[in-house]
């Protein structure tokens, strides 16, 4: 049976994210229930077995993400799936997957908070904890899918971004793209590129630098290798005062994510060049732009947007590249105000930046309240 | 020829970190001892979990050896990940007091209750050693430390039961006071399969002896010695009499099915099945 076969699928987005999981080479899940990302965690439990791969239901997130990160040391490529609560309980943990650098995927399908708030509805809440979540000098990759093929496509992504960079990496879905279905094409396997980490060479020692991403071993291949959260030199020794080792260290782990954003940073982007009004949205939100840009222009307003595919690292190029003819930027956003203020740091005063934002019930924002937006700023 | 043992076979050239008098050292000694003694001349076959506080610093990074230094009381998720990865290897956790049955209790359980197949070796020296001498879960009642300046107030948990209770398949206790026994037990316990527990009473004199009243770690030892009593002999005693007392020995050893075994006969079957 093995990973899923090419051909058209009309899958709900969970499902998308599982199947691409498989196929990316995911051969580790362990989650724990929790709306709306329940469905990740049942379906790679009846997949995984299926294609020799295990699928864990752990006591809490804690123990989930534990388990991911023991797995990723052991050679697999594994993932979790939780939502805003789990992931905050998950935040520790992910700093200690970026300080030792292992790779592994984390999908966040986020609900309304704070705290247990609405569980079953839609939100973009946690942009924020998903930036800056874990404690001390960090930078995350998160992604953010827009539809059920994106669930697809993005969790392949989140896999390959994992193994090249040695990180964490985060899928930023949220209620409606996980929980809703549409059309899939599943490309075959060999269309579809799917990297694994650099493993080190018989001999090598130094698995925590000097390379910007070093080579990893795994456990029980006779390297020897020496794991540790606390500050380490490039052979994984502890060394818990030696500013310079830190230094050496937490600049490196930034700079390998920070010195690559234009291949990281992706983002879709229409009429840039020419717009008038501009918009950034990313997730669910960002489904109503397509409609609004056409609606606009029908009623002779010049709009175009960026639709931000990655959230983190921000894509500062192509905010500037949009303020650079349109004079106002509209940022709607399901949470009170989050990227906005990114784009308004991007911008420095060269648009307005102006925030459409709703929270609760999971109401989406609509094409009309976007499209009344531009022409109430135009 | 057969190499003599001596503990630095298996080490790191670094300096190890342990305050004069620690009970880690003992605990080494026996763990390396063991390993030696069933016939390992390196560690090859073995990955180390550990998570934070003194006793975590046992195999990390001293032991020549693959070790995972986890967070504070996540060493078990880790080795969780770690063995279900890699069912062919030794999976062996090193933790304290607080770490294993503080912080991480839940995972404690857990893990025995799936009869996951790792070997925990909790050293408990009854405190928050490296924080400076907190209360513990394990600190005797009405102990002085620096957070029950008057006495602790609580009742100390007896891990070796819980870990009976949750299903682990081999449980014992011993302490620094019997590194021989400490070592059979060693020795034992990685030639059984499922969660594993044994638990080591171990001196702190730096961060817990002196606030009760002990002069040095060897006055702790003859404590352990003095208060250890078998089984047996607690099967005649009250429970106001145990409180003083540390029941060392074997608790259970039995062969219920490992989490491997049970995880894996589900994946090979899903497997068969899919590709049929």
């Amino acid at each position: 049976m093995g990973s899923v076969k090419p051909g058209v699928y009309f899958w709900q987005g969970s499902v998308a994210c599982a199947e691409a999981a498989i196929l990316a080479g995911c051969r580790f899940f362990a989650g724990y229930p929790i709306t709306p990302a329940t469905e990740i965690a049942e379906h790679l439990s009846k997949r995984l077995p299926q294609v020799g791969g295990v699928a864990i239901q752990m006591e809490d997130e804690i123990a989930s993400i534990g388990a991911v990160i023991g797995a990723s040391w052991a050679g697999a490529k594994a993932m979790t799936a939780t939502s805003g609560p789990g992931f905050s309980l998950m935040q520790e943990s992910i700093g200690y997957a970026f300080m030792t650098e292992t790779p592994c995927v984390i999908v966040d399908v986020q609900r309304v908070g704070p705290s247990t708030g609405q569980a079953t509805k839609c939100a973009q809440g946690d942009v924020m904890q998903s930036r800056w979540g874990t404690h001390g000098d960090y930078s995350a990759i998160v992604l953010s899918p827009n539809s059920v093929q994106e669930m697809f496509d993005l969790t392949i992504r989140a896999f390959n971004l994992a193994e090249k960079y040695r990180t964490p990496v985060v899928l930023l879905s949220d209620e409606v793209v996980a929980h809703m279905r549409e059309k899939v094409v599943v490309p075959p396997v060999e269309k579809v590129e799917i990297l694994s980490r650099r493993k080190p060479k018989l001999g090598e020692r130094a698995f925590f630098g000097p390379d910007e991403v070093p080579p990893m071993p795994s456990v029980g291949e006779g390297f020897n290798v020496a794991v540790t959260g606390s500050t380490h030199d490039e052979f994984g020794i502890r060394f818990t005062a030696d500013p310079l080792v830190h230094r050496r260290l937490v600049e490196r782990l930034n700079g390998k994510i920070q010195n690559h954003v234009n291949e990281i940073a992706d983002v879709e982007v229409y009429n840039i060049e020419n717009c008038r009004v501009g918009i950034v949205a990313y997730g669910c939100t960002s489904r109503a732009v397509y409609d609004v840009v056409e609606e606009a222009e029908a009623k002779g307003v010049s709009a175009g947007y960026v639709r931000l595919k990655t959230l983190w690292p921000f894509p500062e190029e192509a905010i500037r590249k949009l303020a650079e003819t349109a004079s106002k930027i509209i940022v709607p956003e399901m949470n009170l105000r989050q990227i906005f203020y990114e784009v308004e740091r991007t911008v420095g005063g060269m648009a307005k930046v102006v925030p459409v934002n709703k929270i609760g019930g999971g109401e989406l924002i609509t094409p009309e309240e976007i499209l009344g937006k531009i022409l109430e700023e135009a | 020829m057969t190499e003599a043992f001596s503990v630095k076979m298996y080490l790191r050239d670094l300096k190890l970190p342990f305050c004069p008098g620690c009970g880690a050292y003992t605990v080494m000694h026996a763990f390396l001892r063991a390993v030696y003694e069933l016939g390992h001349r390196d560690l090859s076959e073995f990955v180390f979990c550990s998570g934070i506080g003194c006793s975590s610093w046992i195999p990390s990074p001293y032991f020549m050896a693959d070790s995972i230094h986890t967070l504070h009381g996540r060493s078990i998720p880790v080795a969780t990940g770690v063995k279900l990865m890699r069912p062919d290897l030794n999976v062996v956790v090193f933790g304290g007091d607080g770490d294993i049955v503080g912080i991480g209790l839940s995972h404690f359980i857990h893990a025995a209750r799936r009869n996951l197949d790792v070997l925990v070796i909790m050293v408990n020296n009854m405190v928050y050693g490296m924080t400076g001498g907190q209360v513990a879960p394990t600190t005797p009642f009405k102990s002085k430390t620096t957070t029950t300046p008057y006495g602790s107030f609580e009742y100390p948990l007896d891990a070796v039961k819980l870990a009976v209770a949750a299903g682990a398949n081999y449980a014992a206790r011993w302490t620094t006071a019997h590194p021989n026994e400490l070592k059979e037990a060693v020795k034992k316990a990685l030639k059984l399969q499922g969660f594993r527990f044994i638990e080591a009473v171990s001196q702190c004199p730096t961060a817990f002896g002196r606030r009760v009243g002990f002069r040095n770690a060897g006055e702790m030892i003859r404590w352990f010695k003095e208060n250890s009593i078998t089984l047996e002999e607690a099967k005649k005693l009250s429970e106001e009499e145990l409180a003083e007392k540390i029941v060392a020995g074997e608790f259970v050893q039995r062969h219920r099915p490992t989490l491997t075994e049970t995880i894996y006969t589900v994946v090979k079957e899903a497997l068969r099945n899919a590709e049929n």
